[in-house]
């Protein structure tokens, strides 16, 4: 599913001293199965952004358009548009209610109105993507899991609405390594096994310089840069101008380069980097 | 959705009036309510119109932001207008089917709905120009002779600090939580009450469960800073008693004199 913004404009409270202005004027375009990193420091508009791709806030002005249908419409079911858009929420553990997991994985494709047997496929699939063993947990109240648990059991709750474009806002925050990797690959799985639309919020620049394909940078409501991870790492002067930063291996690099060794600056990943200084001490 | 509830919100500006000492603030609303319900004819409404106006214009709000607050309660106010339309016996004027329209019930109606206006507004004068804090301070200042008396007026003032200071906490966990079941295809706003009602459950019960949790790491971080009632406890800010907050003081007596007056 494509999903072309068009001059979107938020405002919040408008007209009273509480005025904001958290979206101006951002025009973009995902195109279908990319995997879209969201960087930005807290308060630019990244949260805002998001909700705006499912339909849980109305633009100010601009336009949505999903496959080419205008979803900020009036006659627009927008149902239809979160079964296609599954968004997680920042700390989703916090949304599940229900007595057991089962049940609340099933939430979201109940309120589809689907059938049972459907409901039962989907949650099984759902449960076993986040790596949840069915048979374990399918009946326990999920606020005796843990953490990690719990947030699996959210992220699976939106993935039983089997969306098309996921969204995550922060799936890591708060959790420990394990579970952060864990998670991480679980997105990337659900990337390239399953050609899912991908866009990931995150504030950790390692784990956006290694999964996505595109980054967008958000600064005061409006997309200062976008590109490949690669491109856009290479304006740190401005990054770290707007709060943000490069991943440290970057940082490493160029400090090298700056010492006067000829290795690249632009490198990613620790594997990257790896295989540059591997190759520059032999030729040393 | 829930952040366009202006009632009971404070609106910061810099004005004479938000600069009045909160007991002051509190007094004269109470006075200004007594003087309010004493009104017997319009001529005493012109008064209590004149005096809130004075505030108004003193207070620096922008008048739609105050009407702004009276949205919601339109609906009372169009009740009780209807109610006293149609249920006060007299000189019939209007027939509507089998609601009599009465000349007296005209007035009644009018008579009411001023006053409710003239009192949503004038209470949200203190709200608008006072800030919650402030407005703890004066009850507890207030409450203070009590204390005497076994009245716990600084345990009441914090409760009451604490909760003013979640409302918008909460609020926002709403919102929250609403967004992310909607975004699982809840639906809040379609359907009998029944299942209104059973839709709300997937809100409340995430909901309750975390102002537990703020509830439980708040007492914990207030027990941290050893935390204890009010007993020799200082403040930062004293309140303190001006030339502007005996002005103020006069002008509601004032009111109330000019209205108990008109009375007889």
């Amino acid at each position: 599913m494509s999903i072309v913004i068009e001059d979107l404009t938020h405002v919040y409270n408008p007209g009273s001293p509480f005025e904001t202005v958290a979206l101006d004027h951002i025009n973009l375009e995902i195109g279908t199965g990319e995997f879209i990193g969201l960087i930005g420091h807290t308060g630019s508009g990244k949260s805002t952004l998001i909700q705006h791709f499912n339909g849980l806030l109305k633009p100010t002005s601009g336009k949505i358009l999903m496959n080419g249908l205008d979803i900020t419409g009036k006659d627009v079911k927008l149902r239809e548009v979160r079964q296609k858009v599954g968004l997680v929420f920042q700390y989703p553990e916090h949304q599940l209610f229900e007595e057991t997991v089962y049940k609340d994985v099933a939430f979201g494709p109940m309120n589809l109105g689907l059938s049972e047997e459907e409901i039962h496929r989907r949650v099984t699939e759902a449960m076993e993507l986040v790596g949840l063993s069915f048979a374990d947990v399918k009946d326990r109240s999920p606020f005796e899991l843990s953490g990690g648990q719990r947030r699996r059991v959210a992220i699976a709750g939106v993935l039983a609405m089997k969306p098309e474009v996921l969204i995550l806002d922060e799936p890591t925050a708060g959790l420990d390594p394990r579970g952060r990797d864990e998670i991480l690959d679980q997105i990337k799985n659900l990337h390239k096994k399953y050609q899912m639309t991908i866009i990931l919020v995150s504030h950790s620049m390692e784990d956006i310089a290694r999964l996505v394909d595109r980054i967008i940078v958000m600064h005061q409501g409006k997309a200062a840069l976008t590109g490949a991870p690669r491109e856009v790492f290479k304006h740190v002067e401005l990054l770290e101008s707007i709060g943000l930063a490069v991943p440290q291996i970057t940082y490493l690099m160029r400090k090298l380069k700056n010492l006067g060794q000829p290795v690249r600056e632009d490198l990613l990943t620790i594997e990257e980097a790896k295989q540059e200084i591997l190759n520059w001490l032999r030729r040393k | 959705m829930l952040r366009d509830i202006t009632i009971g919100q404070y609106y910061p500006v810099d004005s004479i009036i938000h600069r009045l000492d909160p007991r002051v603030k509190i007094v004269a609303t109470f006075v200004y309510i007594t003087a309010l319900f004493l009104v017997k004819n319009f001529v005493a409404y012109g008064y209590v119109l004149l005096f809130l106006t004075v505030s108004v214009l003193l207070s620096k709000v922008p008048f739609p932001f105050m009407v702004r607050g009276l949205k919601p309660l339109f609906l009372i106010i169009i009740l009780t207008f209807g109610i006293n339309i149609f249920m006060t016996k007299g000189e019939i004027i209007y027939q509507l089917g089998p609601l009599d329209v009465t000349k007296e019930g005209v007035i009644q109606a009018v008579f009411m709905g001023i006053r409710l206006i003239l009192l949503i507004i004038g209470t949200s004068m203190l709200t608008l120009t006072t800030s919650p804090i402030q407005l703890t301070d004066g009850i507890e200042k207030l409450l203070d002779p009590l204390k005497r008396f076994g009245v716990p007026a600084h345990e009441l003032a914090m409760m009451m600090t604490i909760a003013l200071r979640f409302i918008p906490t909460l609020l926002e966990e709403t919102d929250k939580i609403m967004k992310a079941q909607m975004a699982r295809g809840a639906d809040f706003e379609s359907g009998n009450i029944i299942n209104r009602a059973k839709s709300l459950v997937p809100l409340l019960v995430p909901l309750f469960i975390s102002a537990f949790r703020r509830a439980d790491e708040l007492a914990m971080a207030m027990e941290a800073r050893c935390y204890r009632g009010g007993e020799n406890r200082t403040r930062m800010k004293e309140l303190s008693f001006h030339g502007r907050d005996m002005a103020a003081f006069l002008l509601v007596t004032v009111l109330l004199v000019a209205v108990v007056i008109d009375r007889f």
